[in-house]
């Protein structure tokens, strides 16, 4: 569609275009000055309520009652919903495979893993549902939980959904070309079992939701920080039981980040409105982090076997994967895309005609995966280039001579893949040398053999990548047979959408529906549509808000699969074009020339040949409002195009199960040196190069900010960030003390190279960026460590404490007499320890004491209240706060082994918002020979829940604040104050609930 | 120290970028929820509530503040600085705001103004910082977007500006 008058006019005053240039970006003066308008920035419909969510502590386990009228009688409650509730409001969430399972936005009569929400609290303000939230008493009959993928396919592994029998959601089998002669024919047969671990890109903003149903006319406004894609729109009008039409989805002028992971809130959104439905009223729901971190949404951790069939040469043959895709305890919408996502990439940079696949998708009890940068890419490049760099080694070969030899011929594209890409451009080969030139590769080698001289551990790891962008909407069919595709009728395409107006004086307003989170969308747009016009950027007006009640959108709007260069940025050209044609025909005849000889240039609209024959560019653009009788006939309408685009490439699966699963294709060469510290294993970058071709570039300093973002993530995904689960399901990492994410002091500055091989595909030549550096960084790193410690495998992250156990074995015992070393943290809540005390009081009066209700109650602190069910049988509630965190646990505790008055074994269980615990202790009582008591204590306590989640170190502080504590009030009592006494509930109590650390 | 109680709310009076305000508190809320909520100056960020984001980084009578661990009652009668403080005029950016437009220093913008915040308070401490000073000073904040050193390089050509502005100064 494009016009000859609009193209030759793509000039500013320089004759230069805008495009290409790196202008300082609109979005920013606001964001400088704290003018940002994010979501919890916005203001409210008067009479707005705020939702506090409770959440399980459990992994696995029958809800066996939820008691919530203390919360619904509470101050200031609107309502309380529990699953029971939502779900006679609502509909279950689409699962992407077909079988019978149901996914609700909220635990109905099971809990699946820790942070599912069990009930929403809607009152005045967030403080108070909270307050009320900590009053519902659900009694949980706590299952069996498992959370490693393969274990989940195990015959005698707790099965989450009976519609998934062994927790398997799907089974799907591929083979491309002829894997079997290939891999009985190869010379080599080379295989590698890869762990690829659960973590996400975790952006600082987290979800909010601004609910309202409007029961008049039975449809809900909702304002989101959700991302998209809009697929999920009809996912949730359903789910709310009302027609897409009467789900008015909105999303705020600006977002905090997202990378995937605020498609994720959708759940949310459903759930903020049955509150909202419930409550009558508008209701906010803002996401704290240790929500987000324990439950938002993952990256899908996977368990990958494959294997090469190898020529003697290193020439691969043929590729076998099995993949089993662990999704956590629910299939939500998109998922299993992110298995998928790159079904027609799974021969990378490579041509390898034969490819046999198995994908396997289980479920676990951790929290679902949704969309993550990278999404399925870094799954797949750290199979496929830990093996190539296996097979050099195992050829001994040069791994980057392994990576040349594979490549995609350069004059090959557009090239198909095997499994049905279709790569649109490149030169890999060329890419590759400028990589090696450019980043001073052999300087590199030197340094490597100089540091080993010295006796460092120093390696270099290589990775080529092809970097998917602009999804097809059908890939995800793929899940399907060939079959069930016929009878659900096709998925395909990728619809973008722009549209530009002019307005009465001439003003340039450009709409998107690509909802960007901080990418930099307005300014690139208004380089795009300024240069159509010859205008400058400023004097082009760009809103990226998302109304879907008024908006041009479709089910591919959003932002998401590096689709905003490639397929927005096009469309809103295209759209600027077709505008800018009609006013080349207004132009021509108010300058009486032809249409041909029309450009625009520096504010006006010009003719070619006689450059003084011109007309204000507000002038022609404003005629269509003021004057559309002197518009030629047939020139159209001038005031507003809407341009819907979508690539004729991207195909629905074939009956063969091929699939152009994206529409742009980039590459990547990367390659670094990395240091491990002898003594701490620490790795260092010593230096990284990235290579990038992601066609043409339309703001350079925008495309460096997206690889320098994406290799940041990607360093911290290599080396420190884990969603680490105990082997009971408990959440481990719920702050950024424990989750830990790369800072300043951690990322170097990377060499950034380019190349510029245009997409013949989209209507700038651009492809997506954004995600290469989370597909290709990790393993590149990986590959480094694997070259410096000569260690065959490694499991991301790189954390020192696995590097010294792959390299130098297990932690020798520590030498006798001295205390052990602290458990290792992973996995390990059974907490244990033991401590004495001095108690200036008779053994018979303390254990009096002990015994005694009222001084119990009177003893505890925050106690309620204490019930004695027999003698040797207590039950209390009691507030106790850890650090900055109170909570109310109902507590329950049994003696055994009385032996008054010189010991007794204490066992007992508490639970409470904060989470659960159980404990054994035994207590000696012996007299001091003063008159006094001397006590010892012994326990071995295990935690869940919240307080797993908040980690050791909080815990390890706040065990030895809360033991000193005791024992200074227990002498203090012990010496004469009138309710005078030691507590052994009360250390029961806290042994069972707080002694998260280790001693 | 008074003792407050925990469901009443108290007068909470503070100089906010220089400028007297006022707002009812609970003795429980932080001061990050009551700029925000209560004053209206949603320019300061929450990011993590528990102090290591550096998203809600503020200053308070001269000292960088998390003020997501700091109770607004905390604040009554101190001096608080903000990012809203932080341009010399509504339509101007200062020095270290312009480097960082500059060098796209920013992409979301939602961890921005703690870090901002935090270089206002060190550049006019420290007026000539190395490399690995900005790096140790911002390892305290937490930014997802654009892997730091754009921001590292426009703290330094700040500081380098900042510098020469005060040389003019004190040579005219």
């Amino acid at each position: 569609m494009a016009q000859p008058a609009a193209r030759s006019a793509s000039v500013d005053v320089e004759r230069r275009p805008w495009v290409g240039r790196s202008i300082e970006r609109v979005e920013d003066a606001a964001l400088l000055t704290g003018r940002g308008r994010f979501i919890d920035d916005l203001g409210t419909p008067p009479g707005t309520l705020h939702a506090a969510i409770l959440r399980s502590p459990h992994a696995h386990a029958d809800i066996v009652s939820i008691d919530a009228e203390a919360a619904r009688r509470a101050p200031d409650v609107a309502a309380v919903l529990t699953g029971e509730q939502v779900k006679a409001m609502t509909s279950s969430l689409v699962v992407g495979v077909k079988a019978p399972v149901e996914c609700w936005p909220i635990a109905t009569e099971r809990v699946r893993y820790v942070g599912e929400p069990v009930a929403v609290v809607v009152a005045t303000d967030r403080a108070r549902a909270e307050d009320a939230a900590d009053l519902i008493d659900v009694n949980y009959q706590p299952r069996a939980a498992v959370i490693d993928p393969l274990a989940a396919l195990a015959a005698d592994a707790p099965v989450l959904h009976d519609g998934f029998p062994g927790n398997l959601a799907s089974d799907r089998s591929f083979s491309y070309g002829n894997p079997e002669q290939a891999f009985a024919e190869a010379a080599h047969r080379f295989s590698i079992d890869i762990r690829y671990p659960r973590n996400s890109c975790t952006p600082i903003e987290t979800y909010g939701v601004i609910a309202s149903y409007e029961a008049a006319e039975d449809a809900f406004d909702v304002l989101a920080n959700f991302q998209g894609p809009f697929s999920i729109h009809t996912v949730i009008s359903r789910a709310l039981k009302v027609p897409g039409n009467r789900l008015r989805l909105r999303t705020p002028p600006d977002s905090g980040g997202s990378f995937g992971v605020k498609q994720g809130v959708f759940p949310y959104i459903v759930l903020i409105g049955a509150a909202s439905r419930a409550a009558g009223r508008p209701v906010k729901w803002i996401e704290d982090r240790l929500e987000h971190l324990t439950a938002s949404v993952s990256a899908t951790n996977r368990a990958t076997k494959l294997s090469a069939a190898v020529a003697a040469d290193g020439r691969v043959l043929a590729l076998d994967w099995d993949q089993v895709e662990d999704c956590g305890a629910h299939l939500r919408a998109p998922e299993p895309a992110t298995l998928y996502r790159m079904h027609g990439n799974l021969t990378g940079a490579y041509d390898i005609r034969h490819v046999r696949v198995r994908n396997r998708v289980v479920v676990t009890n951790k929290t679902p995966t949704g969309l993550n940068r990278g999404f399925g890419g870094p799954q797949v490049y750290f199979a496929l280039e830990r093996l190539m760099q296996r097979i050099a080694i195992g050829l001994d070969l040069d791994p980057l001579e392994v990576i040349r030899r594979n490549l995609v011929p350069a004059g090959a594209f557009p090239y198909r893949t095997a499994t049905g890409a279709l790569l649109d451009s490149g030169n890999y080969q060329e890419a590759i040398a400028k990589a090696v030139e450019q980043g001073k590769l052999a300087e590199l080698m030197a340094r490597r053999e100089e540091a080993r001289a010295q006796g460092s551990l120093y390696g270099i790891g290589f990775t080529a990548v092809v970097e998917p962008s602009v999804s097809n909407m059908g890939y995800i069919t793929t899940v399907l047979t060939a079959a069930e595709r016929r009878k659900a009728g096709p998925k395909n395409g990728a619809q973008a959408t722009a549209t530009v107006a002019l307005d009465p004086v001439g003003g340039v307003t450009v709409h998107v529906a690509s909802v960007p989170q901080g990418q930099g969308h307005r300014t690139v747009l208004s380089q795009v549509v300024a240069d159509v016009f010859g205008l400058k950027p400023q004097d082009v007006r760009v809103n990226t808000e998302i109304d879907t009640a008024k908006d041009a959108w479709s089910i591919a709007s959003g932002n998401y699969a590096s689709r905003f260069a490639a397929a927005v940025a096009g469309s809103a050209k295209l759209a600027a074009e077709r505008i800018a044609h009609r006013l080349a025909r207004v132009a021509a005849s108010q300058l009486n020339v032809e249409p041909v000889d029309i450009v625009f240039a520096g504010g006006f609209v010009v003719s070619k040949r006689n450059p003084e024959n011109r007309v204000a560019f507000s002038r022609v653009a404003a005629l269509g409002h003021w004057s559309p009788g002197s518009l030629p006939d047939d020139a159209g309408q001038t005031i507003r195009e809407t341009v819907f685009w979508t690539p004729p490439e991207l195909t629905a699966p074939d009956d063969e199960d091929r699939i152009n699963s994206s529409l742009c294709h980039g590459f990547i060469f990367d390659f670094c040196g990395v240091e491990v510290d002898r003594t701490t294993f620490e790795t260092r970058i010593d230096r990284y190069v990235t290579m990038h071709d992601c066609g043409t570039i339309l703001h350079p300093a925008m495309v460096n900010g997206q690889i320098r973002g994406g290799f940041a993530q990607a360093l911290g995904a290599a080396l420190y960030e884990e969603y680490a689960y105990a082997a009971d399901g408990s959440f481990l990492t719920g702050t950024f003390a424990d989750y830990l994410l790369p800072t300043t002091t951690e990322v170097p500055e990377p060499q950034i190279i380019h190349m510029e091989t245009p997409s013949p595909f989209t209507p700038l030549g651009a492809k997506g960026v954004g995600e290469g550096n989370c597909m290709s960084t990790p393993v590149c790193i990986a590959n480094a460590v694997a070259d410096a410690l000569g260690l065959e495998d490694v499991t991301l992250p790189l954390v020192p404490a696995k590097l010294a156990g792959l390299t130098r074995g297990p932690e020798p015992e520590p030498p006798a007499g001295r205390s052990s070393a602290k458990p290792a943290r992973e996995g390990d809540r059974r907490l244990h320890g033991e401590g004495s005390a001095s108690v200036n009081a008779a053994p018979d009066q303390v254990w009096a004491m002990l015994l005694d209700v009222t001084t119990l109650q009177a003893v505890i602190p925050g106690c309620q209240r204490v019930d004695k069910v027999s003698d040797t049988h207590f039950r209390a509630d009691v507030t106790l706060g850890i650090g900055p965190v109170t909570g109310r646990y109902r507590a329950d505790a049994q003696l055994f082994d009385l032996d008054p008055p010189n010991a007794v074994t204490l066992r007992g269980k508490a639970e409470g918002a904060l989470g659960f615990g159980d404990a054994e202790g035994r207590i000696t009582l012996a007299p001091d020979g003063k008159g006094g008591t001397k006590l010892h204590y012994s326990y071995d306590a295990a935690i869940g829940g919240k307080v797993a989640s908040i980690g050791g170190r909080l815990l390890d502080g706040a065990t030895r604040v809360i033991i000193g504590q005791f024992f200074a009030a227990l002498a203090h009592q012990a010496g004469g104050a009138p309710a005078g006494g030691f507590s052994l509930f009360a250390l029961l109590r806290r042994l069972a609930n707080l002694f998260g650390g280790r001693q | 120290m008074t003792r407050l109680a925990a469901h009443s709310r108290y007068p909470v009076r503070l100089s906010l970028n220089d400028t007297p305000v006022e707002a009812e508190a609970e003795p429980r809320m932080l001061l990050s929820d009551f700029l925000r909520h209560r004053i209206g100056a949603t320019g300061t960020h929450v990011g993590c509530e528990h102090g290591v984001c550096g998203a809600c980084t503020v200053i308070v009578d001269g000292m960088l503040t998390r003020s997501c661990l700091t109770l607004a009652a905390q604040v009554d009668g101190c001096e608080v600085q903000t990012v809203e403080g932080l341009a010399p005029s509504p339509d101007r950016l200062g020095i270290l705001q312009q480097a960082f437009r500059r060098n796209h220093a920013l992409q979301c913008g939602f961890c921005t103004a703690g870090i901002l915040m935090s270089l206002d308070h060190y550049l006019r401490r420290n007026p000539s910082p190395r490399e690995a000073d900005i790096r140790d000073l911002l390892s305290g904040h937490l930014c997802r977007c654009t892997g730091y050193t754009p921001i590292i390089k426009a703290a330094l050509e700040a500081a380098a500006e900042l510098a020469a502005t005060t040389e003019e100064k004190s040579d005219a």
